[in-house]
């Protein structure tokens, strides 16, 4: 039997949560409903706390629940160092946010509910995400982090530009998604289970593979859009339009990081492969440098933060790539190199999350008590919000990579894991691999940039009053108790780097370079002082020419690369989904025509190429056969008039000529059963030619005038050459069909039972009632519908004019 | 309608017995010469059809003072429970037998077949059908 553990309540405790949070919303009004959320993820974090002596220790914990037992599908959490990290910084930073969002979002004007209800269901399924262990289960629980995205991005959906972020991010990540669920069926069809543990163990397998190189592309694309990598970083800024809290939650410190958080948990599985090294570092790198380049152009608080966090995702992305080397050399002073990289990812990982989720709080703040987040608008607020003035100063100096916050350090082991990489050289590093600490370096001065251009143009300067709608004045204590805390910890972990190196980093390396667990090599050891080396005069420099560029800043901010704000892809996205859309419509159009015939041309043309294509490749065509019998002179007199009846129809200039060619034809074939030995059909033929001869003379003077066909020549010439290919693939058919008789038909059966066993002597009567009655009572049925629709149609219409 | 069709009327008069009588042959004789229930039905169809012509839509309508739609359910009615008898008796749905009875009027050793009942329903469906869709379209007239 098995049973959800506790870990796996604690997994869907948000989904859980969020479920009854509309009631709670609705009995308890008084109250701000984030009081009640806020609880979840501050037990859940404790909950989570309580694991790390365990996983430090390197073991790893893993639950089991069947979930479509037949397709191995379970339902397996697993903890280790690197889901334990990410767990942390959800509920963790989650409680902030909740914490944050009490006082941001007004219990009186907003759809509490709604936002609630999609943040639970985000963390939720972002919890999903890190905790699986089963690929698929991974799969879903990522959807729904894209799908909770949207509607938080749409929260407020009265405003176009919200909608269009949240389609945007909607259609880039499940793009990605679905790619990446094919790469996990290829990556299962390699190994044959979906549990990423079995993969990582089965690594060789997949490693010698043909499916390897496809498996990794579709399994890269879906992390890549999903971390806002170059050039799928565009929905990213656009889904700034979410409420500040989503942003900082998703948009800074979690979501984005799911795509992180793959390529990390995969590692193993790819990593030591040239192909994984090289295309992560360097769509890495180019991130890195897009959007620090692209940042320094917003205008908008959170403009700049969402340029800065593709910035940093890009930084983390790049390290990763270069940290999948250790797994290439199994020991040696290379893996000890590349092992830098690993750590500074994660430890970048950390330290992202806290300073970028402050500064989106303290944008929400400035936002929140000025009414704006134009740069341009904005400044002199130093002494009026002394305390976000505080806050935003600590984050921007770390995110800037200043000493003494956490930056710094993750800074200096970015460059110290870059330098490594290109004197020690791998995968042909020396060459123009040299170009990576460059390019990383040009960006970490753009990144110094906006964040002094941040500051200053916030803080500094001349208060303008008259720019503002409200009094401006510091934030509630209430708004400061997020970010304060974030701040603190950006402190904490830059004076003191190795409370975190042992219990957290270290496990969290293990997980992404498992061949590195006991090994001595793994010492994770951060301090501040590395000396007078590289990356120190690096640093320097990094400060040196970014106040020189800020201090030009008059100069530059005259040219037009900064006047246009939106990033260059977006006009791609824009173009394909435009072009989509009225390229579909286009082709929609040019076969949708509104016309029964060109519709019928379509059909008959596809029946006369399948036919005549599967005719000749299975080479069935007989026109001379055996066994044709001889043929009378009263049929050829038959075919004759059956032949002029059909003309006469086809040429006829009026309805009743044409009526009469069609009778004709039917009486025609009504002697033909009587030549060919069918009386009963003879009897049916004759008295339904009758009755639908009746029919249509009955309704001839309703009929409008017999319309003499003003098509063009061409139109006729189509509809000749359909209608006499139609005719000939039909006939070759029938005629080989005949000579191609594979069985004895079962005449013989009907002939010698329709009397001993049914008691009749009229063998088609007694197949009809009696062998195969049950044909004939649903044809029963359908004449009966037939007669009803009719009775319908001609009834019914008496009250349709009335409308 | 046609008030000076006097030898129209007064043939149809006489034909449409004849047809009708014509028609009741060649359902009855249906299990063992040509027709049956279908011929049969359209045949009877064709002489209220000429009745129509000759005389009135009004006047078939009087002769038949019933629901056509109403003919259509029964005659459904009685070929599905036809078919489900069987069932009861252990059988498949559909399933027919026949015997040979000595009937007084009808002779010694006549053979009756269930098909027969079946055959009623296939009737009943199909001169309701034709009928109903000509005098429907003809009413609009």
């Amino acid at each position: 039997m098995y049973v959800f553990t506790a870990l796996h309540w604690a997994t869907i405790s948000p989904l859980l949560l969020a479920i009854i949070i509309p009631f709670i919303y609705k009995y308890a009004r008084q109250i701000h409903t984030g009081w009640f959320v806020l609880v979840l993820p501050v037990v859940l974090f404790v909950y989570f706390i309580r694991f790390l002596p365990t996983v430090s220790n390197g073991e790893v914990i893993e639950q089991s629940v069947p979930w479509v037992p037949s397709l191995g599908i379970h339902f397996n959490v697993y903890v280790d160092g690197l889901s334990l990290l990410f767990a942390l910084l959800i509920t963790g930073i989650g409680a902030l946010v909740v914490l944050y969002s009490i006082f941001y979002l007004s219990k009186k004007k907003e759809q509490l509910h709604n936002f609630y209800v999609y943040l639970l269901m985000f963390m939720g399924a972002m919890l999903g995400v890190v905790l699986s262990d089963n690929l698929i289960v991974l799969y879903a629980f990522w959807e729904l982090t894209s799908l909770a995205s949207a509607l938080l991005i749409s929260y407020w959906y009265t405003r176009e530009k919200s909608r269009y972020g949240a389609q945007k991010s909607m259609l880039i990540t499940v793009l990605g998604g679905f790619s990446m669920l094919a790469g996990i069926v290829l990556l299962s069809m390699i190994t044959n289970t979906f549990s990423i543990r079995e993969i990582i163990a089965q690594a060789d397998v997949v490693a010698s593979s043909d499916l390897f190189i496809p498996a990794m592309l579709f399994i890269l694309l879906g992390a890549f859009t999903k971390s806002a990598q170059f050039p799928f970083h565009i929905w990213l800024p656009d889904a700034m339009e979410a409420p500040t809290p989503v942003s900082a939650y998703l948009h800074s410190a979690t979501m984005v990081k799911a795509g992180i958080y793959l390529v990390a948990r995969l590692t193993p599985v790819f990593g030591g492969a040239a192909e994984w090294f090289w295309i992560i570092s360097i769509f890495g790198i180019v991130t890195l440098l897009w959007g620090s380049l692209s940042a320094v152009r917003q205008k908008d608080l959170k403009g700049i933060l969402a340029f800065s966090t593709i910035s940093q995702l890009g930084l983390i992305m790049s390290l990763l790539g270069l940290g999948s080397a250790t797994l290439y050399f199994s020991e040696g002073q290379n893996v000890e190199l590349y092992l830098t990289a690993v750590v500074a990812a994660v430890f970048h990982l950390i330290n992202h999350a806290t300073f970028k989720g402050s500064l989106f709080m303290s944008a929400g703040i400035i936002d929140h008590e000025t009414g704006t987040r134009d740069i341009r608008k904005l400044g002199g607020l130093m002494t009026i919000m002394p305390i976000t003035f505080t806050l935003s100063l600590i984050g921007l100096a770390s995110m800037a990579g200043l000493p003494p916050f956490n930056g710094f350090l993750s800074k200096e082991m970015f460059f110290t894991a870059l330098l490594n990489a290109t004197e020690y050289g791998i995968f042909n590093m020396e060459t123009f691999g040299m170009l990576f600490p460059i390019i990383a370096w040009v960006a970490s001065i753009f990144t110094f940039l906006y964040c002094a251009v941040m500051f200053f143009q916030t803080f500094t300067g001349k208060f303008e009053p008259s720019n503002f709608k409200k009094t401006v004045h510091e934030a509630p204590i209430g708004l400061l108790i997020s970010p304060l805390v974030l701040a603190s910890l950006v402190i904490i972990f830059g004076f003191f780097p190795n409370l975190l190196s042992k219990s957290i980093i270290e496990p969290a390396v293990v997980s992404i370079a498992p061949s590195l667990a006991g090994s001595e090599y793994l010492d994770v050891d951060i301090y501040m002082w590395h000396g007078f080396n590289a990356e120190l005069f690096m640093t320097i420099g990094v400060i040196l020419f970014g106040t020189i560029l800020f201090l030009l800043m008059n100069k530059w901010t005259k040219l037009s690369i900064y006047k246009h704000e939106r990033d260059p892809f977006n006009r791609v996205y824009d173009g394909a989904l435009s072009g989509l859309s009225t390229g579909g419509k286009k082709l929609t159009d040019a076969y949708m025509k509104d016309n029964f015939r060109q519709y019928l041309i379509y059909i008959y043309s596809f029946m006369v190429l399948f036919l005549g294509y599967m005719m000749i490749r299975l080479d069935v065509i007989d026109l001379f056969p055996e066994s044709y019998a001889p043929i009378a002179f009263h049929e050829v007199t038959l075919v004759v008039v059956m032949i002029a009846g059909a003309i006469t129809v086809a040429i006829a200039k009026t309805r009743l000529k044409a009526l009469i060619g069609i009778s004709s034809l039917g009486f025609a074939t009504a002697f033909f059963f009587v030549l060919f030995r069918a009386p009963d059909l003879a009897l049916t033929q004759l008295v339904i030619e009758i009755a639908s001869t009746v029919l249509f003379l009955l309704c001839f003077y309703h009929l409008p005038l017999f319309k003499e066909t003003v098509d063009e020549k061409s139109a006729k010439l189509i509809n000749g050459i359909v209608a006499t290919s139609v005719g000939t693939i039909v006939t070759l058919l029938a005629i080989s069909a005949h000579n191609n008789r594979l069985f004895e038909p079962l005449t013989e059966f009907f002939v010698n039972a329709s009397y001993d066993e049914a008691g009749g002597k009229n063998m088609v009567n007694v197949i009809l009632v009696d062998f195969r009655g049950f044909d004939t009572l649903f044809e029963l049925a359908v004449l009966g519908i037939a007669a009803i629709g009719i009775y319908a149609m001609i009834k019914g219409k008496v009250e349709k004019e009335g409308l | 309608m046609h008030p000076n069709d006097v030898i129209l009327q007064t043939v149809t008069k006489l034909l449409a017995f004849i047809i009708v009588i014509f028609s009741f042959y060649v359902f009855l004789s249906g299990h063992h010469n040509p027709g049956g229930g279908f011929i049969g039905a359209l045949t009877t169809a064709c002489a209220f059809l000429l009745i129509s012509v000759a005389f009135d839509i009004e006047t078939v309508k009087k002769m038949i003072p019933v629901d056509f739609k109403t003919i259509m359910a029964a005659g459904l009615l009685i070929a599905v429970i036809s078919g489900m008898i069987p069932i009861f008796f252990g059988e498949n749905f559909l399933w027919q037998t026949f015997d040979y009875f000595d009937l007084p009027l009808l002779g010694d050793n006549t053979e009756l077949a269930t098909a027969l009942v079946f055959d009623v329903g296939v009737y009943l469906v199909v001169i309701a059908v034709v009928l109903s869709i000509i005098f429907t379209i003809g009413e609009e007239q």
